[in-house]
C-alpha cells in the first residue's frame, strides 16, 4: 500500500518529446485511471512507474521514495501486460508463484497465497494448465493473479482487456473492479477505451499530445470538462461542437447564435460567466448528443426547440441516434424510438441549454 | 477415394523419385558393398564389421568421433548463445554489420578456410607460435603432437560452425516476447535468471535442433581433418569419415570403408532419438 507522486515528469525518444511535463498525486488505496488516443504518453507514464522505462527528467515516488533509478524489481510493484505475458513454458501455479520463488518464500506460503489468489479470481481448478491451454478471459484472470500474490505496492495495468471480445471486456472490467474492492491495492490502470476509464476509476486522468488535460472524478470529466480535448474525449457519441458568436440580446441576456437564422438563449445563470465573450470569434458552442433529445410537449425551462432535417438515423432499440446537419457541421442527437425518427425526415428537436459548453478556441479551455 | 490417393501418389512420384536415387540407394548399395570382400567379388555378410571390431584403430575412431562431435557441438551451443545475446542486444542499426562478419567463418569453404589455419598452425612459421615466443613460450606442436592435433580439429571445427549457431540463436532470441523479460524484471528475475528462466525454456527446441542438426553434421565431418592433419599423427585424430575414406578409398578396401562409414548410422539414430522425443513431447504440452 502506498501512494504515488510524478513531479514533472518528462521521457523523450531521440528528441520526440512522448511524455512532456506530468504532474500527479495517486492517493493510497486509489484506483486511476490513464486515458487518451494513442500515443498520447499514457502507457509510457506507466512504464516509467514501472521503471521499464527511463525517466528523462523530473521525479516518481512511490511510498515516499523517489524510485528514478530503482529497477523495476526493487519497486514493489506488479503489473498486469496489454498481452497478459504469461510464461508459456510454466504451468499457472507456476506462473503465480514465479516471483514468490525467487523472492525465497517459504512454500507454504507460496501455496497459500495462490490458493487465496486463486480462488479470488476462481481459477483454483487451473492451477496445473499451461498458458496455452486458457482461454483469453482465463490467461487474464492468471495475469491478474499473478500480481495479486505479490502483494505490491501499487498495481499497473496496461491496457489489459483490450485483446478480449467485447462481451468478455465488460465481465473482466467488473472482475478487475471486484478485485481492487478486496485488495485495496493503488491501482494505475491504462486504457484507450473511455467506458473502462469512466466505469473503473476513482479518478480519471485524461492525457493528450504528453500532457494531462485533466484528473476528476469520472461525473465531473463529463458534466465539467476542462478542455474542449476533454469535453470531445469522453462520452459517446462525442460532444457537438458549432462555431458559434455570444450577442447581447435583450433583458440583459444573451445569445449564442450558430448561424443566421439559429440562436439560443444562454441560460440566465451563465451570463455573468459568458459576458466577457461576447463578440468576440473563435468560439465554439457544445451540447452532447443527450442533451439533443425530441420535443416532446412543452419544453422545460432552457430548453430551446430545433427544426432539422435528419441525414441519418441509427436506431439502438432503447433510443434512436438522429444526425442533422448545421451549415455543413453534422451533428447528433438522441431521441426515444417512439419519436418518428426517419432518414431524410424533418424533426423538431429540444436542445437542453442548461447543459451546454461555451469554448474558447484560442486556449482550447472551456469557458 | 482410390482415385484421389492415385492421383496422390503419382504428384508425390517425382519427389519419390529424387529421394529413392539420391538417399535410398546410395543408403542401399552402401549397405550392400559392406557385405563385400576386398576385391569386391564375394559376399562376406557381416565379416567387415566382426574384422573392424578386432581392430584397436576402430575403437579409437569411435571414441575420437565422440569427443570430436560431442566437444565442438558443446562449445559451439555455448559460444553461439553468448555472441548471440551481444549481437542482440547490439542497436538495431549495428546489428546487421555484425551479423555479416560473424558469419563469415560459416561462409568460406571449409576446405579453404583450413589451409589457412594449417599456416596458423604451421611449427616453425606460424603465427600462433610467434605470438607465443614473444612471451618466451616454447612453440607449441599444434597437429604435430595427439592432443594439440586433436585440439585443433575442433577449434577449427568450433570456429567455423558456431556462427550457424549463434545466426539459430539470434533468430530464437528476436521470437522471445520482450515484455516476458519485462514481467520477469518485475517479478524480481535478475539478468541471470531472466536467461535461465525465460529466454532458455524459450529457445529449448531450437537449441535442441540446432544441436542434433550440428552433430550429424559434426560426426559426418571430412574437410576439415582431412586438410588439418590428415587423420595424423599416427591416426590419432581419424573420426569416421576421414577413417573411411583412408581405409576405403586411399586403402583400396571399397567394402571396408562403407563398414566404417555406415557405423555412424547407428550412433547418430539413438541421439536423434531422444531429441526428437523431447521436443516433440514439449510441443504438445505448451
Amino acid at each position: 500500500m502506498a501512494n504515488v507522486e510524478l513531479h514533472k515528469v518528462v521521457k523523450t525518444y531521440d528528441n520526440t518529446p512522448a511524455v512532456r511535463g506530468v504532474d500527479l498525486h495517486i492517493d493510497d488505496k486509489e484506483f486511476i485511471v490513464l486515458v487518451g488516443p494513442s500515443g498520447c504518453g499514457k502507457s509510457t507514464t506507466l512504464r516509467m512507474i514501472a521503471g521499464l522505462e527511463e525517466i528523462t527528467d523530473g521525479e516518481i515516488m512511490i511510498g515516499g521514495d523517489v524510485v528514478n533509478d530503482v529497477p523495476p524489481k526493487d519497486r514493489d510493484i506488479a503489473m498486469v501486460f496489454q498481452n497478459y505475458a504469461l510464461y508459456p513454458h510454466m504451468t499457472v501455479f507456476e506462473n503465480m508463484s514465479f516471483g514468490l520463488r525467487l523472492k525465497r518464500f517459504p512454500k507454504a506460503e507460496i501455496k497459500r497465497r495462490v490458493d487465496e489468489a486463486a480462488r479470488i479470481l476462481d481459477i483454483t481448478d487451473l492451477l496445473e494448465r499451461k498458458p496455452k491451454q486458457l482461454s483469453g478471459g482465463q490467461r487474464q484472470r492468471v495475469a491478474m493473479g499473478r500480481a495479486i500474490v505479490r502483494d505490491p505496492k501499487v498495481f499497473l495495468f496496461d491496457e489489459p482487456l483490450s485483446n478480449l471480445d467485447a462481451k468478455l471486456r465488460v465481465q473482466m472490467r467488473t472482475e478487475i473492479k471486484k478485485v481492487h474492492q478486496k485488495v485495496r491495492t493503488t491501482t494505475v490502470y491504462v486504457t484507450h477505451d473511455q467506458v473502462e476509464a469512466m466505469t473503473l476509476a476513482d479518478r480519471v486522468v485524461v492525457m493528450n499530445n504528453g500532457l494531462i488535460e485533466q484528473v476528476g472524478e469520472p461525473n465531473d470529466l463529463y458534466h465539467a470538462p476542462a478542455t474542449k480535448f476533454v469535453a470531445g474525449f469522453i462520452g459517446s457519441p462525442a460532444m457537438n461542437f458549432v462555431p458559434c458568436r455570444l450577442e447581447k440580446a435583450g433583458g440583459g441576456g444573451l445569445s449564442v447564435r450558430l448561424t443566421d437564422k439559429i440562436a439560443f438563449t444562454v441560460p440566465a445563470e451563465r451570463t455573468r460567466r459568458y459576458e466577457p465573450f461576447v463578440g468576440r470569434g473563435r468560439l465554439t458552442f457544445g451540447l452532447r448528443p443527450e442533451h439533443v433529445t425530441d420535443a416532446r410537449g412543452a419544453l422545460e425551462k432552457d430548453q430551446q426547440k430545433l427544426d432539422v432535417t435528419l441525414t441519418v438515423t441509427e436506431p439502438m432499440g432503447m433510443e434512436t441516434l438522429v444526425y442533422f446537419a448545421i451549415d455543413g457541421t453534422e451533428l447528433c442527437g438522441r431521441v426515444s424510438p417512439n419519436a418518428g425518427a426517419r432518414d431524410g425526415g424533418p424533426m423538431t428537436l429540444a436542445a437542453h441549454l442548461g447543459d451546454m459548453h461555451l469554448i474558447d478556441e484560442d486556449t482550447g479551455k472551456v469557458v | 477415394m482410390q482415385r484421389k490417393s492415385t492421383i496422390a501418389f503419382f504428384m508425390a512420384l517425382p519427389l519419390i523419385a529424387l529421394i529413392a536415387t539420391l538417399v535410398l540407394y546410395p543408403a542401399g548399395y552402401a549397405i550392400h558393398l559392406a557385405t563385400l570382400n576386398k576385391s569386391m567379388e564375394r559376399f562376406v555378410g557381416l565379416g567387415n564389421f566382426f574384422f573392424l571390431f578386432k581392430r584397436e584403430t576402430f575403437w579409437m575412431v569411435v571414441q575420437q568421433s565422440c569427443i570430436f562431435a560431442i566437444t565442438a557441438v558443446i562449445f559451439k551451443a555455448l559460444i553461439g548463445f553468448v555472441v548471440a545475446h551481444f549481437v542482440h542486444n547490439i542497436p538495431a542499426r549495428g546489428q546487421r554489420k555484425w551479423r555479416g562478419m560473424l558469419l563469415v567463418p560459416w561462409v568460406i569453404p571449409p576446405a579453404m578456410s583450413c589451409l589457412a589455419w594449417l599456416w596458423l598452425f604451421d611449427p616453425s612459421y606460424s603465427a600462433f607460435n610467434w605470438i607465443l615466443a614473444l612471451f618466451g613460450i616454447e612453440p607449441v606442436p599444434w597437429t604435430g603432437h595427439t592432443g594439440w592435433a586433436r585440439f585443433s580439429v575442433i577449434l577449427v571445427n568450433i570456429w567455423i560452425g558456431a556462427p550457424f549457431f549463434m545466426i539459430m540463436y539470434l533468430a530464437a532470441l528476436k521470437s522471445v516476447p520482450e515484455q516476458l523479460y519485462e514481467a520477469a524484471a518485475i517479478d524480481g528475475a535478475s539478468w541471470w535468471q531472466r536467461i535461465w528462466y525465460v529466454t532458455l525454456p524459450m529457445m529449448r527446441n531450437i537449441i535442441a535442433i540446432t544441436a542434433l542438426f550440428s552433430l550429424i553434421v559434426t560426426f559426418a565431418n571430412f574437410d576439415i581433418v582431412r586438410v588439418l592433419t590428415a587423420g595424423g599423427p599416427i591416426d590419432t585424430t581419424h573420426i569416421f569419415g576421414t577413417w573411411s575414406f583412408r581405409v576405403g578409398i586411399e586403402g583400396y578396401d571399397i567394402p571396408l570403408g562403407a563398414a566404417v562409414s555406415l557405423f555412424m548410422v547407428p550412433i547418430l539414430a539413438v541421439a536423434a532419438v531422444f531429441i526428437l522425443r523431447d521436443i516433440t513431447r514439449r510441443g504438445n504440452e505448451s
